[in-house]
């Protein structure tokens, strides 16, 4: 994951602390992988101001049923609808599930 | 008058010892404390960059759509025997690299030890030409060299494990004159002049007949007081010999080369020129982005090339097909910057205007990435991402019914095989692959579309993206 | 789910981007207090 976002995100979590906070992602595939590991347990290329950092964030994909669930139905429809053409939405939920059964 | 596209040349450079300079390792480098002769020692070797399939769909030697019967990863199944000369384009070594960057330079940044660089045999006519037009003047030697290194004002330049030359700064107070800088923007010159030099010889023009440049390249040219001021066109037409053509850079992120196609053939069509040409020299920033990643992974370091692509529009009848401006996407200040915002302003309206199907297209070029590069880094499939996103428009148009997305994609799609050079894989690696196909009646239309990230530079949060058609 | 919660909303070029993640979130009931598009070309 991008460094500066690592940062940026770090600061965020000093700020305001974790407890009322959860990230929401977009990206599929290998950079969700990615993304979900260094915002919970740490960096996992060990680069970035998040290695060793386990922030144990809740993390989201924003085309997770239960996520898309909660937008309301004509913002979907306009703004999600066609990425379930575009990504492999049942690869994404079981991405996440395998990673959050791992811990 | 018409503009049409009558040739286009796709050049890569081998550069495994400017990787250091790209702006991940480089920066790895000083963070670590190592010495730029201790990191990325190791990388491949010329001819295992010639045999890397990918490389030789990008000169021409391969369809890109072969790509997907060889076996992955393609970097373990090389083109045994391959060349490094294409059907419309070519491959440099190193060695020869470095003397075009001499050549390039016209103020004494670049000095290369006589006695030390062995300057490969130039089996490049291309390369050759343009060494014949740019002589250097000045000879130094490995006391000037090592000075120059020793006090921090250069950076060393090896070939072989062996310091043979450096590369200067301007200024010692100008971070815009800076060696690294500088090294990046020769870089870019010198792989553009190296591309319109191909260009020009595989069709046997004359330099002297190009009437105008325009410059895709991503490359911030200036000093302190106009970052970024530009005109690398200019520099590459001096190089090139095109002695009589002016030029300008256009610029767009890696949507910039579609602007340059669309800018050149308005130009044609308004009676401003005869001819220009389109250039984009390579990305030395770029180099080693993802190198982390491969190394992690054990692969080889992939990024180990400049890219560089040109093309000749002409108004002179039927030289090749023409670039039809009236389907020319735009995408507008107020539309959204998402990847469907794109594709419909891209895509669908301006086809839409012209009473035309997504489907009417033959081939789609969009953002041609090497998968193999980029999905050990975390980034997707970002051609295949780009096609479904088209299929998809389709099936929201009613043309094509969901279960036919995949269809779709291999009808109109083709695996990536560029190498992740910003601007340089940004749909025009096809051209060439296009102009051959054209000639011979398997191809009747492709459409360029290209996407640029606004956001990166912190001016907008937009993207932005370019495209038009190309019909035979 | 999100009513009253902070959000970072991550996105990607070639995925879903950040602005998009964000509007869709802030929809559902989110403050999103960080909104970044990463774009690995």
């Amino acid at each position: 994951m991008d460094l500066e976002n690592q940062a940026a995100i770090k600061s965020i979590v000093d700020e305001i602390g974790s407890e009322n906070l959860m990230v929401v992602l977009g990206m599929p595939g290998e950079g969700l992988r990615l993304a979900v590991e260094t915002l919970t347990t740490g960096d996992p290329s060990w680069a970035g101001p998040l290695a060793g950092v386990s922030l144990g964030l809740p993390v989201y994909h924003i085309l997770e049923e239960k996520v898309r669930a909660q937008v309301p139905e004509e913002v979907y429809a306009e703004k999600l609808l066609m990425m379930e053409m575009v990504l492999d939405l049942p690869q994404i939920e079981s991405d996440l599930a395998s990673m959050r059964a791992a811990g | 008058m018409t503009a049409y596209l009558r040739a286009a040349a796709n050049v890569l450079v081998h550069v495994p010892d400017l990787v250091r300079y790209g702006s991940k390792p480089w920066r790895e480098t000083i963070r670590n404390d190592h010495a730029p002769s201790e990191v990325f020692t190791d990388l491949r070797p010329f001819g295992e960059a010639v045999d890397y399939a990918p490389n030789q769909a990008f000169i021409g030697n391969l369809p890109p759509e072969n790509l997907g019967e060889i076996q992955a990863p393609w970097y373990e199944n090389p083109s045994a025997g391959a060349s490094p000369m294409g059907v419309f384009g070519e491959i440099l070594p190193q060695g020869s690299f470095y003397a075009l960057l001499e050549a390039a330079d016209q103020f004494g940044l670049i000095m290369l030890d006589r006695g030390r660089f062995v300057p490969d045999a130039v089996g490049s006519e291309s390369a050759a030409a343009l060494l014949d037009i740019n002589q250097p003047t000045k000879e130094y030697g490995q006391e000037d060299i090592s000075g120059r290194i020793e006090r921090g004002e250069a950076l060393p330049l090896f070939q072989d494990g062996n310091l043979v030359g450096c590369a200067s700064r301007d200024h010692d107070a100008d971070e815009s004159l800076d060696a690294r800088i500088l090294l990046e923007n020769l870089s870019a010159k010198a792989s553009g002049a190296y591309a319109l030099s191909r260009l020009l010889t595989q069709e046997g023009i004359a330099p002297e007949q190009v009437e105008y440049v325009i410059s895709c390249s991503e490359e911030a040219v200036g000093d302190r007081y106009n970052r970024g001021g530009g005109n690398l066109a200019k520099a590459i037409a001096e190089m090139a010999g095109c002695v009589n053509a002016a030029g300008v850079d256009v610029k767009s992120f890696c949507a910039a080369p579609v602007y340059a196609l669309v800018h050149a053939a308005a130009l044609i069509e308004a009676g401003v020129v005869g001819n220009a040409v389109v250039v984009g020299g390579g990305s030395m920033a770029k180099l080693g982005m993802k190198a982390y990643f491969h190394l992690e992974k054990g692969m080889p370091v992939l990024e180990d090339v400049l890219g560089g692509v040109a093309f000749f529009l002409t108004g002179d009848a039927d030289a090749g097909p023409r670039v039809n401006l009236a389907i020319a996407g735009r995408h507008a200040a107020g539309r959204p910057s998402t990847p469907q915002g794109l594709a419909e302003a891209l895509v669908r309206d301006p086809l839409a205007r012209a009473g035309r199907k997504i489907a009417s297209v033959d081939k789609y070029a969009v953002e041609l990435h090497n998968p193999e590069i980029m999905l050990p880094a975390g980034a997707g499939d970002v051609a295949a991402a780009n096609y479904r996103m088209l299929a998809a428009l389709a099936v929201m148009g009613g043309e094509i019914a969901r279960e036919e997305i995949p269809g779709f994609v291999e009808t109109h799609g083709m695996p990536g095989f560029a190498p992740t050079q910003g601007h340089i894989p940004a749909g025009v690696p096809f051209l060439g692959h296009a102009l051959e196909r054209m000639r011979t009646g398997r191809l009747g239309s492709t459409m360029v579309v290209a996407k640029g990230s606004l956001f990166l530079g912190r001016m907008s949060r937009q993207a932005d993206g370019a495209s038009v058609l190309i019909e035979a | 789910m999100f009513k009253g919660k902070k959000v970072i909303a991550l996105g990607e070029r070639d995925g879903v981007p950040g602005p998009l993640i964000a509007e869709c979130l802030e929809a559902a009931g989110a403050e999103v207090v960080f909104e970044k598009t990463e774009c690995f070309v």
